[in-house]
């Protein structure tokens, strides 16, 4: 920008390269936004320089497997995929039970590119996929502060987002999930939502639907929107705040939005017919009656009336809702809330109805700790940014101050809500640095004359600690603010801090790749995940399938490119039930489950060698519960000894001796894990295993992983009967 | 065993008395040959210490007909001669200490067929063997999947045993007048072997002669039943993807699908077994293989398609580097690996320009792997964009094919010259060229591409802000 060219290059002089102010500060700006990109790209670097360019974790598994089937075959081959390698033996409609979102966005990227002649492979990008949409969403959290307060808390929010661990957690390079996109859709949705409502133009309306639309295209968190937006809107009408720009943003929002969101197989008519998204329904029709009643009112002109008018109006108007809803409701028009969606109201909910849900430990409820972690000092400036925001109220300050309220609470009910909260409390937290700072260094550079007037002139900015004697405090007041904005560098540089650390130490291990320190300090690295997974894939017939706790279904069928009987889309609970049945059975019970599901291979993870505690071994219990929710034969209390899980020799009977710890503790016994320790040591759990004469039967030891973390069984065929 | 042993010799008893009478019926049409070549000595050594045989035949060829002699025909077995992935020859001048070796051309004869489907191939001598004169040639060949294991599945505990089929008697369409046969087995352990007075066993070595006299296609089919735990390793396809950039590097892209040949594996694997009892465990399985890369090699990286494999380790050196790299298990009998090893080298270090001023590629043609057999091997030469007239020179007969490829920012695409080999063997890791013609402008088309894209972004930027373009004044 300084060397802009001139067209009159004869009267050139160092002049011309000087910048008036405003155009410094718009080159500031830029460049800060444009330093804040790199940054929140660069920083999700992290797990592709300490591991490699790979694919996390487990759902990712399954959306790189759909992806790159998108790329080979196209998007009609996709859209109406059967997938008959997982499930089986009933398959998996994929093309209706996804949310194609994040696959078409990184296959279009990979178009793209291709297009271009650059020779990227489609694990590049996406691998890459996360951090380049944490990176836009940086530039729409710059814009949505701008619009919710001033450009300056804009930059400080895009900055605090770019590091903020709660939204690195999800979306480091190689974590490929849905929330790597839908937190940039979410945060575009809203921000264009909040643009409609303070312009009340139709386009921004229109282009928030459309942001919906991607939204609900990428991920299940939509209901949140969906839910959040009726919510702020009926909390206008409440305060008295409803203008015709929110009657025009809403509208056009709800309907494009509603309308394009049916497009979405997996969604279909939910916004009609389910009870999640009545809300926002409702509130559609109680904007009309509102439009109705203002026009009323504009017509007759008697404010007695009106009141009588408004009340009989929207009692009726409810009351009629109501009607509908429970019509609705008891025909089975309108279903009932899902689990998951209680399971967020009530946190008790799952754990007494639902185990399959509690089983998940990114369901459970949010620990302090956590919040600390993720947020670190944005937890202290939350606060203050809403007493910033209640005294500038506004449309937009109300949305933001709702969105950050609701999901700081959902975030406390569920660990993975975190991420929804995260771009909230960023915001928040910005327009507290934001406001701070800038109080801060206008008291220190203001002369007194320009002091007065800034605060006369900004009685909505948070100067309130000036008093009157300004001439006489002049000198402690500077004195005070430079020590107060000292503090906020320190807080905010320990805030970077931080944040990298929590990215390089925590957030940015593949969970497929183990890493450890040996004993001489050099890394040692446990690949047995990938060994077993490309062992299954070269050295089994193709038409196998594979029994594993459902887990690693998304995995097997990923990398091991055979049919599993249950994964990750835990769609159906009798099925992952059945396993967990033939898991928690004697060996022959088993065979007979096995043989009946034509299992081939059984897959077990353990981590007895190596000292892993996220092992089958522990997550039994679980298994036990879900195959017991089914089938009463299973209890639990068969496998507890006094309500305690033990594997050493006070372990339950039937412990011992059911199908998991046999496949886990087969031949264990004869090996010596530590060194003074009695062989049949089990390092993840510290004890001496209680059965260390394992016999198989009907199943033999196929092949485990060089650190045994991964141990596959083949289910023999039937013996001949003669 | 004992069954196999009687059905084994069944089976020769059969195809012994087959041979003979087809040897008789069929010998006359060969005796219109004109030459009137005899062997004087011939002695035959076969090496069975890996999986690729390795065979040198010495020979003294003395001429007793009228005519001279430009020829000498080599006669395998038709079985032999699928199998045959090389061979060389070489006039041997000189005695002893001062012996030198001409190379002579070998290629398959024009009276293709011998009798019994027998393969003939022709060497061409230096000067033709004038009436009473002798010359003596050193022959070597090369055999693969030639071991068949038996039994055909082992389990984990068991070694790998395998049978070599050929004759006691050299193959030849001449008569030999005294010729021995020496076997090298890998250990001392040979389970059986057929017996053909007179022949001997001593530890690692099986003799089978002298034998004097004997006709023109003689054949006496012998079976050596031994033990052989080296690792069977076969790479089934090979892709070589070898790209030439001008800014200064080559970067080679080797797909390999690897599996184990030898006896299948039966019955489970037992890690605890693997783990404490090497010695007997798994002793015909493999767990590293050497790859042996070009000196300067940077940039090695050697992944599957599920991402990187960890276990690996490179020495660089000044002469050579080699990598040893473990697939992600342990390869039992009948079990397979896909990887993908990548390299960087200088390009001043492969790449030359000849006299008439093309340019030159220089590059080794096989499998980088120690002792591996490749069935199939594919050299993917990429040119640069805008190089033209590629033609290559390779010492071995090869099928060759044009491509097209596009790689970062191609327009026109990149011309690729496909080398195909069927039967690879480490003696094929010759040097091969690749001459093209490039014009240095080439080089510069990518870097204007992109300056001019960057160049009217900021050219639009400027006129984004200098103008204007709302419609409300």
């Amino acid at each position: 920008m300084a060397a802009k060219p001139d067209a009159t290059a004869s009267t050139f002089s160092l002049k011309t390269l000087k910048l008036k102010t405003k155009q410094q500060e718009i080159l500031i700006r830029v460049t800060i936004l444009c330093l804040v990109y790199i940054l929140a790209f660069v920083t999700r670097l992290f797990s592709v320089l300490r591991y490699e360019s790979m694919i996390h974790e487990f759902d990712p598994y399954f959306n790189y497997r759909t992806t790159l089937y998108l790329t080979e075959k196209g998007f009609y081959e996709f859209w109406n995929w059967f997938d008959s390698e997982s499930w089986y033996p009933l398959g998996r409609i994929i093309g209706g039970t996804l949310y194609p979102g994040l696959m078409v966005t990184a296959a279009l990227i990979y178009w793209i590119l291709k297009f271009l002649r650059f020779a990227v492979h489609i694990r590049e990008v996406c691998v890459l996929t996360a951090p380049f949409f944490a990176s836009n969403t940086t530039i729409v959290a710059y814009f949505f502060g701008k619009e919710l307060w001033d450009s300056g808390a804009g930059l400080v929010a895009a900055a605090l987002i770019a590091i903020c661990p709660g939204y690195i957690s999800r979306s480091v390079a190689g974590s490929y999930d849905n929330e790597g996109v839908a937190i940039f859709a979410l945060l575009l949705t809203f921000y264009l939502f909040v643009k409609a409502v303070n312009t009340g133009s139709l386009a921004w309306a229109l282009a928030s639907a459309f942001g919906y639309f991607y939204m609900v295209s990428a991920w299940g968190g939509y209901v949140f929107i969906i839910n959040l937006i009726p919510l702020y809107v009926l909390v206008l009408l409440i305060t008295g705040r409803y203008s015709m720009r929110l009657y025009v943003a809403y509208n056009c929002m709800y309907i494009v939005g509603m309308l394009l969101a049916m497009q979405i197989r997996f969604v279909g008519f939910q916004h009609v017919q389910s009870g999640e998204h009545m809300a926002a329904m409702g509130v559609f029709f109680l904007i009309q009656v509102f439009y109705f009643l203002v026009w009323v009112k504009h017509m007759i002109n008697d404010t007695k009336l009106f009141q009588a008018l408004l009340r009989i109006g929207v009692t009726s108007a409810v009351t009629v809702g109501a009607i509908a809803l429970g019509l609705g409701t008891a025909s089975g028009y309108i279903s009932p809330w899902t689990g998951r969606f209680y399971s967020l109201l009530d946190p008790t909910y799952a754990k007494d109805h639902i185990p399959i849900i509690a089983s998940v430990s990114e369901h459970q409820p949010t620990a302090w700790s956590s919040f600390m972690f993720d947020f670190h000092i944005l937890l202290f400036l939350f606060p203050a940014g809403l007493y910033f925001c209640f005294k500038r109220l506004s449309d937009a300050t109300i949305f933001i101050v709702m969105y950050g309220l609701t999901s700081m609470y959902f975030a406390g009910v569920m660990v993975r809500l975190i991420l929804v909260a995260t771009p909230a409390v960023c915001l928040i937290s910005a327009i507290a640095v934001s406001a701070t700072i800038k109080n801060l260094t206008q008291t220190l550079r203001g002369k007194p004359a320009q002091t007065l007037s800034a605060k006369g002139a900004g009685g909505t900015r948070g100067s309130s600690k000036q008093q009157a004697s300004v001439d006489q405090s002049i000198p402690l007041l500077k004195n005070g603010a430079s020590v107060l904005l000292l503090g906020a560098f320190y807080l905010l540089s320990r805030y970077a801090i931080h944040c990298t650390w929590v990215t390089s130490e925590a957030y940015s291990s593949p969970s497929i790749v183990l890493a450890a320190r040996g004993a001489h300090g050099q890394r040692v690295i446990f690949d047995d995940y990938r060994e077993a997974y490309f062992w299954l894939r070269q050295n089994t017939p193709s038409d196998a399938k594979i029994m594993s706790w459902w887990d690693y279904g998304y995995q097997i069928t990923a990398m091991g490119n055979r049919t599993v009987i249950v994964d990750n889309n835990t769609w159906n609970n009798t099925h992952i039930a059945t396993v967990g049945r033939a898991m928690s059975s004697y060996e022959d019970e088993a065979y007979e489950i096995m043989r009946s599901l034509d299992v081939d291979y059984v897959l077990v993870v353990f981590g007895g060698v190596t000292g892993y505690s996220s092992d089958d071994i522990n997550k039994f219990l679980w298994m036990v519960r879900i195959g017991g929710g089914v089938f009463p034969v299973i209890k639990e209390p068969d496998y507890l000894v006094n309500g305690e899980y033990r594997v050493d020799k006070g372990a339950a009977p039937k412990m011992l001796n059911c199908l998991m710890y046999k496949l886990c503790y087969y031949r264990f016994g004869e090996l010596t894990t530590e060194y003074g320790k009695p062989p049949g040591y089990d390092r993840a759990r510290g004890v001496e295993i209680g059965n260390k004469d394992v016999k198989l039967e009907y199943l033999e030891e196929a092949f485990t992983t060089s650190n045994w973390i991964v141990r596959i069984y083949k289910v023999k065929p039937p013996t001949n009967r003669w | 065993m004992e069954f196999f042993v009687a059905r084994s010799r069944l089976t020769l008893i059969f195809s012994l008395f087959f041979f003979l009478s087809l040897c008789f019926r069929s010998s006359s049409s060969l005796s219109s040959s004109p030459t009137d070549l005899k062997i004087l000595t011939a002695e035959r050594r076969i090496d069975l210490a890996s999986h690729i045989i390795r065979v040198v035949l010495t020979l003294k060829v003395q001429n007793d007909g009228a005519s001279p002699a430009s020829d000498v025909l080599l006669a395998f077995p038709p079985a032999q001669a699928k199998h045959l992935a090389l061979i060389h020859a070489a006039e041997v001048a000189g005695k002893k200490r001062k012996k030198t070796l001409h190379p002579l051309d070998v290629k398959t004869s024009s009276n293709a067929e011998g009798p019994n489907g027998a393969k003939l191939y022709s060497i061409s001598l230096r000067n033709p063997l004038s009436t009473g004169g002798s010359v003596s040639l050193e022959v070597s060949y090369v055999l693969t999947q030639s071991l068949e294991p038996f039994p055909v599945e082992i389990s984990q505990s068991e070694p790998q045993l395998v049978l070599y089929r050929d004759s006691a008697l050299i193959l030849s369409p001449y008569e030999i007048k005294q010729q021995t046969t020496v076997i090298r087995t890998p250990s001392t352990k040979v389970e059986s072997f057929t017996r053909v007075e007179p022949s001997t066993h001593l530890r690692t070595e099986l003799k089978y002669g002298p034998y004097e006299d004997q006709p023109a296609f003689s054949y006496t089919p012998i079976v050596v039943h031994f033990e052989n735990n080296n690792p069977f390793a076969v790479v089934e396809e090979l892709v070589r993807e070898i790209e030439i950039s001008h800014w200064g590097n080559l970067q080679v892209t080797e797909h390999y699908t690897l599996v184990h040949n030898g006896a299948r594996h039966k019955g489970g694997f037992s890690r605890v077994e693997y783990q404490s009892r090497p010695t007997y465990s798994g002793v015909a399985s493999f767990k590293s293989l050497l790859v042996k890369l070009p000196p300067r090699v940077h940039s090695v990286y050697y992944r599957d398609n599920i991402g990187n494999i960890s276990t690996s380790h490179l020495r660089t050196g000044y002469s050579k580097s080699e990598m040893e790299i473990e697939p992600r298990y342990p390869l039992l009998g009948g079990w397979k690996a896909t990887f993908v090893i990548g390299y960087g080298l200088p390009l001043e270090d492969v790449l030359f320009e000849s006299a008439d001023g093309k340019r030159y590629l220089n590059f080794s043609f096989g499998c980088p792997i120690a002792e591996t057999l490749v069935n199939k091997i594919t050299n993917k030469v990429v040119l640069p964009e805008g190089s033209k007239n590629p033609s290559v020179a390779v010492p071995f007969s090869v099928e060759q094919r044009a491509e097209t490829s596009y790689s970062y920012l191609d327009i026109v695409g990149r011309p690729v010259v496909v080398l195909e080999k069927e039967n690879v063997v480490p003696e094929h890791n010759s040097l091969f060229q690749v001459y093209y013609d490039f014009h240095p402008m080439f080089m510069l088309a990518e870097p204007l591409m992109l300056i001019s894209v960057f160049f009217f972004l900021f050219v639009a930027a400027l006129a984004y802000i200098h103008m204007d373009i709302s419609i409300r004044k």
